[in-house]
C-alpha cells in the first residue's frame, strides 16, 4: 500500500471499545467489575450520599443499644431512655419535649448557613424534629442492612441447595417459597411487627426472614444452569465435595445476580417499613421511624409542612441512594446492559475516519509493510477475546465487514 | 397440558394451605378478641364476654380453632361458604363484608391497572423507540425517583395538592398568565425531546407544542371551561377525527386510505347521532344501556370496516372498531359532564375531587351523577396506585422492546423494505408484550393484596379496611377473609401468567 496507514487506525474505528478492551486486558474480573463501579458517576455519587446520610444519621443524635427502650422519669422528672445510650453532638434527643420556639417553624437556614436551635423545626409537643427524623433514619438504615442480611443468607442458601441438589429438596423449597411469597409481605410484615414489635432490631430481622423469596428463586435459577456447565463437572471429577463445588465454583459466578437483587431488596425494605410503620404495625412509640412521624402528622399537612417534609425526604433519598448504587452494580457486573455508545455518535466517529474501506482492508495481510500493524492488531484482538462476545455488536458499525 | 394444569392445582391447594394455617395461627396468638370487652363498663360485661367465647370459640387452642376455619372454608367448595362471623362488625358473616369490600377494591385496582398498562406501555415503547435521547434519560430517571417514592407519602402529596388546592382552583377557576406560560413550556419540551430530529426540526415542534399547550389552557380559561367542563359537538367532532388520524396510523399506517375512510365514516355517524342520543341517555339512565351501545359501538365500526374495507377488511374493520369505541366513549363523558354544576350544587362544600371513601353518601340522582361521582372518588387512589406500576411497565416494556428490537428477524424485517410502522408493531411490538402481559398478570394478583395502604389514606372500604381493622382489633376471622381472597387470586393470577406465556410463546411448553 502506497500511504502507510497509522498505527493507531485499528483503535480509532474500534471506537471505544478496542481501547478499553487494551486497557483492561489481564485484570481480574473483580477488578473489572470494581473498575467498572467506580466509573459509575451516579451509582458513585449515590454512594458517598448514603454513607453521608448513614454518618450524619448515627454521630448526630447518637443511638441506644439493648435495653426495652421504654421511656422512664428519674427523680428530678427528666425523661430517659432505657438502654445503653451513646450520646452525640447534637445535643437534643427524639423523646423530650423543649419550648417551643418560633411557633415550631424551621431554624435551618442555608445562606447564611446556621442550624438554629431546631434545625427541621419542632412538633406540636416541641419535640425536636431534627432528633426525630435522624433517629427514624438510624431505624431505617438498621432494618435496611439487616433485611439484606437476612435475605441474603436465606435466600443465597435455599436457592443454592434447590438449584444444584435438584429433586425433592428443590420442590420442597419451592413450595416453601411459594407460601411465603402468596402470603402479601404487608400481612406478615403486620403480624410480625404486631407480636414483636417495636424494636427495630427485631423488625428487621423479621423482615429480611419474610424476603428473601425473590432471591432464592433467581439464585436457584443459576444454579441450575451453572450446575450443568463444564468446569462443574471438571471440579467434581477432580473430587471436589458438594460443599467445595457450590461455595468455590458456582457461587462467585452468581455472585453479580446476588449482590445487584439484595442491593434492590434493601431499597425496598426501607419503603415496607416505612409504610409498616405508617399503618401502625411497624416501630412503635416510644421509638421512632419515619413512617411514623408521617402517619402521626399527615392530617397536619396545611399547618406544619415541616414534619412531613423532612422524614419523606430521608426515606426517599434512602431509597434512592440503594437504587442507583444497585443500577451501578447491575452495569459493572453486566456490562451487557450498560449505556452504549449511541447509533449517532458511532455514525458520528465512523465518518470522522477518512475512509472506511480503508481501514478495512487492513484486516487482510496485504503486504509485507503491512505485517507488523496486523501482527499488533490480531494480537490485540486474541487478548481481549472474541469482538462478539460483548454483543452490541449493532452499534459498531465499523468492525463489520 | 391437563396433567400440568392438576398438578399445579394440586400444588396450589397445599401452599394455600399451609399459608393460611401460618397466617390464622400468628393472628390468633398475637391478638386479644377480648380486650375492648375487658375494659368495658358494661354491667353485662362477662355475658358478652362468654357470648364472644362462644361464638369464637376461643376457649379452643388456636390450632384446633383453625382447623374449625377451615371446615367451613372447604365448603365453598360446594358453593356454601362460611369463613365466620366478624365481631368487630357486629357479627356480619365475613363473606359478606368480604363481597362488599372485594366489589370496591377491584373497582379501584381495574381502574389503577388499566391507566398503568396504557400509560407504562405507551412511555416505555416511546423511551426504548428514542433510546439515549433526553427524554430517556429522564424518563429512567424518574422511574428511579417514583421506585423510592413512599405510597403513603405521594398519596398526602395527593390529597393536598391533587384535591385540597385543586378544589379550591376549581371553585374559582381563574388561569393565570403564568400557569399558560409554564403548560406551554412543558408540552414544547415533552414533544421536542420525545420526536426528536434535527435541531431545527426540533425548534419547530417545541413552537407548534408551546403554542398548542399553552393556547389551548388559555382558551379554556378564557372560556371558563373549568367552571362548566363540556365537551360539546365541536369536541366529540375533533376528537374523533383526531382518533380516527392516530389510531389509523399506528393500526394500518396513513398510506391505507380504506382504513381512514373507514374510521372517518364511523365518527361521522357518530357525529350524526349525537342528538338523538341524549334523548336515549335522558330516558333511559341505566347500565345496561351503556354497555348495549358499547357492544354496538364496536359493532357498527367492524361493519363499515367491512363495507369500505375492500382487499383489507380485517384492518379496516379493527381500526373503525377502535374508532367507534372512542368516539362512543368521548360521548358519554360529554354526557356526564353536563351534570357537572348540578352536581356541584349537591356535594359537600370539600370540592369536587373528593379524598374520602369511594362514593358520596346520600347523594341524590340518576346514573350520570353517580359514574361522575365515581369517578371524583377514584381519581387520587387511582394515581397513587398507578404511578408505581406506571414506572415498573415502563422499564419492562422498555427492555423487552430493545431486546427484541435487536434480535435477527426485527433486521430482516427491516431489509425487507417494510416501514417503520409495520417494523415497529407487527414484528417487534408483538413480541416485545408477550413478557408484559405475563408481568402485569402477575403485577393485578399482588395489587389487590398491596392496596392496603392507599385504602387506609383514602378511607376506602375495601379489602384493606377489612386487613387493618381485624388486625388492629384482633378479629382473626376478618384477616382470614382478607387472605383466602387476596391469596386465591394472587395463585390464580400466576398461574394465568404461565398460561399466558405458553399462549402467546408457542416455544414454551407448559409441562
Amino acid at each position: 500500500m502506497a500511504t502507510p496507514i497509522p498505527t493507531d487506525a485499528p483503535q480509532d474505528r474500534g471506537s471505544e471499545q478496542t481501547i478499553e478492551q487494551k486497557a483492561v486486558a489481564g485484570m481480574s474480573q473483580g477488578a473489572l467489575v470494581r473498575r467498572r463501579f467506580f466509573r459509575h458517576k451516579l451509582a458513585m455519587t449515590a454512594l458517598v450520599v448514603l454513607v453521608l446520610i448513614i454518618l450524619l444519621a448515627f454521630t448526630s443524635v447518637g443511638t441506644v443499644i439493648g435495653g426495652t427502650g421504654a421511656l422512664q422519669a428519674d427523680a428530678s422528672g427528666v425523661l430517659t431512655i432505657n438502654g445503653w445510650r451513646i450520646p452525640g453532638w447534637w445535643p437534643l434527643d427524639w423523646w423530650t419535649a423543649y419550648p417551643i420556639v418560633n411557633g415550631g417553624q424551621p431554624t435551618l437556614t442555608l445562606w447564611p448557613f446556621s442550624l438554629g436551635e431546631h434545625p427541621f423545626g419542632q412538633d406540636t409537643l416541641g419535640k425536636d424534629v431534627f432528633a426525630q427524623v435522624m433517629r427514624g433514619t438510624q431505624q431505617s438504615i438498621t432494618v435496611m442492612f439487616l433485611v439484606g442480611l437476612v435475605s441474603l443468607i436465606v435466600g443465597v442458601s435455599l436457592g443454592a441447595v434447590s438449584g444444584y441438589f435438584r429433586g425433592w429438596s428443590d420442590s420442597l423449597i419451592m413450595r416453601f417459597t411459594d407460601v411465603i411469597i402468596i402470603i402479601p409481605i404487608i400481612v406478615l410484615g403486620s403480624i410480625m411487627g404486631k407480636l414483636f414489635g417495636g424494636n427495630a432490631f427485631v423488625f428487621g430481622l423479621f423482615l429480611g426472614i419474610l424476603s428473601w423469596t425473590g432471591l432464592a428463586r433467581l439464585v436457584r435459577g443459576d444454579f441450575l444452569s451453572l450446575r450443568e456447565r463444564e468446569f462443574v463437572d471438571a471440579a467434581r471429577v477432580a473430587g471436589a465435595s458438594n460443599a467445595r463445588i457450590i461455595f468455590r465454583h458456582i457461587l462467585p459466578n452468581a455472585v453479580g445476580v446476588i449482590i445487584v437483587n439484595t442491593t434492590l431488596l434493601m431499597s425496598a425494605a426501607v419503603l415496607t417499613e416505612a409504610a409498616l410503620s405508617f399503618l401502625g404495625f411497624g416501630i412503635q412509640y416510644p421509638d421512632v421511624s419515619l413512617g411514623q412521624i408521617i402517619s402521626e402528622y399527615r392530617e397536619a399537612f396545611r399547618t406544619r409542612p415541616w414534619l412531613f417534609w423532612w422524614p419523606g425526604l430521608f426515606i426517599i433519598l434512602l431509597a434512592l441512594c440503594i437504587n442507583f448504587v444497585g443500577d451501578g452494580l447491575r452495569d459493572a457486573f453486566d456490562p451487557r446492559q450498560q449505556a452504549k455508545v449511541s447509533r449517532r455518535k458511532a455514525a458520528r466517529a465512523v465518518a470522522a475516519i477518512p475512509s472506511v474501506q480503508a481501514v478495512t482492508m487492513v484486516e487482510g495481510p496485504t503486504s509485507a509493510s503491512d505485517a507488523p500493524y496486523i501482527d499488533e492488531f490480531t494480537d490485540l484482538g486474541e487478548r481481549s477475546g472474541p469482538p462478539d462476545a460483548r454483543g452490541d455488536r449493532g452499534d459498531r458499525p465499523g468492525d463489520q465487514p | 397440558m391437563l396433567t400440568f394444569l392438576l398438578r399445579r392445582l394440586g400444588a396450589i391447594l397445599l401452599v394455600l394451605l399451609v399459608a393460611s394455617f401460618i397466617v390464622y395461627t400468628l393472628t390468633a396468638i398475637g391478638s386479644d378478641p377480648l380486650r375492648d370487652l375487658r375494659g368495658s363498663s358494661a354491667p353485662n360485661r362477662e355475658e358478652q364476654i362468654a357470648y364472644r367465647i362462644e361464638i369464637l370459640n376461643l376457649d379452643l387452642p388456636p390450632v384446633v380453632r383453625y382447623f374449625t376455619w377451615l371446615g367451613g372454608a372447604a365448603k365453598c367448595l360446594i358453593l356454601q361458604c362460611d369463613l365466620g362471623v366478624a365481631y368487630t362488625r357486629g357479627n356480619q358473616p365475613v363473606t359478606e363484608a368480604l363481597a362488599s369490600a372485594a366489589g370496591s377494591t377491584i373497582q379501584l385496582v381495574t381502574a389503577a391497572t388499566i391507566i398503568a398498562i396504557l400509560v407504562g406501555v405507551t412511555i416505555g415503547i416511546l423511551t426504548a423507540l428514542r433510546q439515549y435521547s433526553g427524554f430517556d434519560y429522564s424518563v429512567t430517571f424518574l422511574t428511579f425517583i417514583v421506585y423510592s417514592l413512599p405510597i403513603f407519602w405521594v398519596a398526602v402529596l395527593l390529597k393536598e395538592y391533587g384535591a385540597i388546592r385543586f378544589n379550591e382552583f376549581l371553585a374559582d377557576p381563574n388561569v393565570t398568565w403564568l400557569a399558560v406560560l409554564i403548560t406551554g413550556l412543558i408540552s414544547g419540551v415533552v414533544f421536542m425531546s420525545l420526536l426528536g430530529g434535527s435541531w431545527r426540526t426540533r425548534l419547530i415542534t417545541f413552537g407548534s407544542a408551546f403554542v398548542a399547550g399553552a393556547g389551548l389552557l388559555g382558551l379554556l380559561g378564557v372560556t371558563n371551561w373549568f367552571a362548566q367542563p363540556t365537551i360539546g359537538l365541536i369536541g366529540v367532532i375533533i376528537t374523533g377525527i383526531g382518533a380516527a388520524v392516530g389510531v389509523t396510523a399506528i393500526s394500518t399506517g396513513l398510506a391505507i386510505r380504506r382504513a381512514l375512510l373507514a374510521s372517518l365514516i364511523t365518527v361521522a355517524i357518530w357525529v350524526a347521532a349525537y342528538f338523538p342520543l341524549q334523548y336515549l341517555f335522558f330516558y333511559v339512565p341505566e347500565g345496561w344501556m351503556l354497555v348495549l351501545l358499547g357492544i354496538a359501538a364496536i359493532g357498527i365500526g367492524i361493519l363499515v370496516g367491512i363495507l369500505v374495507g375492500g382487499d383489507g377488511k380485517r384492518e379496516a374493520a379493527r381500526t373503525a372498531a377502535i374508532v367507534s369505541f372512542i368516539a362512543f366513549f368521548v360521548i358519554v363523558i360529554d354526557r356526564v359532564l353536563l351534570v357537572y354544576p348540578d352536581y356541584v350544587q349537591r356535594i359537600p362544600q370539600s370540592g369536587v375531587i373528593a379524598t374520602i371513601g369511594s362514593r358520596t353518601p346520600g347523594l341524590q340522582g340518576d346514573m350520570w351523577f353517580e359514574i361522575l361521582d365515581g369517578f371524583s372518588h377514584l381519581v387520587l387512589p387511582t394515581i397513587a396506585l398507578a404511578v408505581v406500576s406506571i414506572a415498573a411497565y415502563t422499564r419492562y416494556t422498555r427492555s423487552s422492546l430493545l431486546e427484541v428490537m435487536n434480535q435477527d428477524y426485527v433486521r430482516t424485517a427491516r431489509a425487507k423494505g417494510l416501514t417503520e410502522r409495520t417494523v415497529v408493531v407487527r414484528h417487534a411490538m408483538r413480541n416485545a408484550l408477550i413478557p408484559i402481559a405475563t408481568i402485569i398478570a402477575f403485577d393485578i394478583g399482588a395489587l389487590i393484596g398491596g392496596a392496603v395502604i392507599t385504602e387506609t389514606i383514602f378511607a376506602w372500604k375495601g379489602m384493606g379496611s377489612l386487613f387493618v381493622d381485624g388486625l388492629e382489633h384482633g378479629d382473626v376471622n376478618l384477616v382470614m377473609g382478607f387472605f383466602v381472597v387476596t391469596g386465591v387470586l394472587a395463585v390464580i393470577f400466576n398461574l394465568i401468567a404461565d398460561l399466558l406465556y405458553s399462549a402467546l410463546d408457542p416455544r414454551i411448553r407448559v409441562n
